[in-house]
């Protein structure tokens, strides 16, 4: 863009882009805010906005409940043991897919996809008897699995997009000097590909941290991660607004800025390549 | 170039990734096909295993079924308005010459990383409640009776808060697609005198047409599916009960399985006919 631009021009553009970007992140401000105020501050009529005794008293109160730390430690678990089992189970076969395609090559893929299109509910009560058949219900194992599953097609699908914009000439020469598959992956192909595993990692755990069906429907307490704990304050009693900005900033601060660092990767694992 | 010795690898190395995925696919699909075609009501200590289409019959003429089709209907429509319609003008503005772009960007993309049910319960609390939410004081404020979002328009209150989750998603992917315009065009289109609204709608639209295609189809598939903003808010009264939801119900609350597990393979049925179309954009774009 090499059009000169007067200063009057990009000042308007300034005003009304801060202006719906602030609008739009208001409700997380607003929680951001509320969750540092005492409880009868919060509902103070008219809103307090930035004046008031700032307080951590919400944080402390939350983390002093039974079972927050709890449901903290499901949700890492749950989200970082989904993702890397996932990648396990990944890497080989996008590996395989882009650098020896076959004829049914994306065919695979696209049957890949296409299970990720399944709605939740289609399986619904067979999993719940699965789960109780092997007595699984409410852990920590199952969620893992499922989670994985569910984000596989995505996982395989980006790491397979990465991969092939390695430049196959590289492993060519890797194998002329007669190195073996095993090497070629962990020597040459492995350094070349940690952006891009890195990227994907960090967008499942975005995903299996938020994913909001299986982890409330499969849990009770002792597997609950965030989105079922949170959603526990469904049905509140006396005032608990301060109490609810606390315990949902904390459940959502370490994605945010994980997802901050992940705008690129999420236009690229979310539309399957379909917009570039 | 590839050995025989490397694509017998190669098959190695995909088969565990097609193995759990074809497990996890047929194995619970067939038995919820299995269930659909049975009289089964644990709490009943009913087991039919085959009662042909009765489910699906019952489930399809049902008065709920249909309610839950057009609520599912309204709800999708209504968020995809405002994520396209917003993400448009989002993505244009985005574009625009600024100061702090990347801040206002960050800014914009947040909701995104939102949990669902911390959205839910901070829109239904904070905003939309009648007594202490912020609509209330901007009401009062304007001198206009507090309105019960949540039970006077539940459908419209569930629609904004998942059309502000999923802003972020559309802004985002057509914020690509307006960055991929060559200015050039805009440009000899802009010396040649044509007025704004025509470089949008002659030039501008049609390059996004695809990504906007691709928009519609994603949310769609993952918005048939929307469950934590319900399950939180409303729980599937006051009309805001679609048809994920009353699968859910059927099957986890009534425990009628073989009634809930029919409305399941619906489900999966229409959730096919959106996915085949995106499928094929997607396959299109694999061969480039």
């Amino acid at each position: 863009m090499a059009r000169a631009i007067s200063p009057r021009k990009k000042m308007m553009w300034t005003v009304l882009a801060w202006f719906f970007g602030l609008l739009i992140f208001f409700p997380i401000l607003w929680t951001f805010l509320t969750s540092f105020k005492a409880e009868a501050v919060a509902i103070a009529d008219p809103p307090v906005w930035f004046f008031f005794d700032w307080t951590t008293e919400n944080y402390t109160a939350v983390l002093g409940r039974s079972n927050y730390p709890l449901a903290l430690m499901n949700s890492i678990v749950i989200a970082v043991g989904s993702t890397l089992l996932g990648i396990i189970i990944a890497v080989p076969a996008a590996w395989a897919m882009a650098f020896v395609p076959g004829r049914r090559t994306k065919d695979v893929l696209m049957w890949m996809l296409s299970t990720k299109m399944l709605p939740a509910v289609g399986v619904l009560y067979p999993l719940v008897l699965i789960a109780k058949y092997f007595n699984v219900m409410d852990s920590r194992i199952l969620l893992v699995v499922i989670l994985m599953l569910i984000n596989l097609p995505i996982i395989v699908w980006m790491l397979y997009t990465y991969f092939r914009e390695i430049p196959g000439e590289i492993l060519e020469a890797a194998r002329m000097d007669g190195a073996s598959l095993r090497n070629e992956i962990i020597y040459v192909l492995t350094p070349m590909a940690v952006p891009g595993i890195a990227s994907t990692i960090l967008l499942n755990i975005i995903l299996a941290w938020n994913e909001a069906f299986w982890t409330i429907i499969l849990t009770t307490v002792s597997a609950a991660p965030l989105t079922k704990f949170i959603s526990s304050f469904s049905a509140p009693e006396g005032l608990f607004y301060a109490k609810l900005s606390a315990a949902s900033i904390m459940a959502i601060a370490p994605i945010l800025v994980m997802g901050w660092f992940s705008q690129k990767q999420l236009v690229r694992g979310l539309t399957f390549g379909a917009v570039k | 170039m590839a050995t025989e010795h490397s694509k017998a690898s190669a098959r190695i190395m995909i088969a565990p990734a097609v193995f759990v995925l074809l497990v996890w696919m047929l194995v619970p699909l067939c038995m919820t096909l299995y269930f659909s075609f049975a009289d089964y009501r644990p709490l009943r200590a009913t087991f039919d295993a085959w009662i042909g289409f009765d489910n699906y019959v019952s489930f399809l003429t049902s008065d709920s079924f249909i309610s839950s089709v057009i609520v599912t209907l309204q709800m999708v429509a209504g968020i995809l308005v405002i994520t396209i319609g917003g993400g448009i003008a989002l993505a244009l503005l985005l574009d625009q010459p600024m100061f702090g772009q990347g801040i206002v960007r960050i800014l914009v993309i947040a909701p995104f990383f939102v949990m669902p049910t911390v959205s839910a319960l901070v829109w239904k609390n904070m905003f939309f409640n009648a007594d202490n939410g912020l609509f209330s004081y901007l009401w009062k404020f304007f001198g206009a009776q507090p309105y019960d979002f949540l039970s006077q328009a539940p459908l419209f209150s569930i629609i904004v808060i998942v059309a502000w989750q999923w802003l972020p998603f559309s802004t985002l992917i057509l914020l690509t697609a307006v960055q991929s315009l060559s200015s050039e065009q805009l440009e000899a289109a802009e010396m040649d005198g044509a007025p704004g609204y025509s470089r949008f709608w002659y030039i501008i639209l049609p390059h996004l047409s695809r990504a906007i295609t691709v928009v519609i189809l994603i949310q769609t598939i993952f918005l048939l599916s929307i469950f934590a903003e319900i399950f939180v808010t409303t729980n599937g009264a006051f009309g805001t009960r679609t048809l994920t939801y009353l699968v859910y119900q059927r099957v986890l609350e009534s425990q009628n399985i073989g009634l809930g597990s029919a409305g399941g393979i619906v489900a999966v049925i229409l959730a096919n006919i959106v996915a085949i179309f995106l499928m094929r954009i997607v396959g299109k774009n694999l061969d480039t």
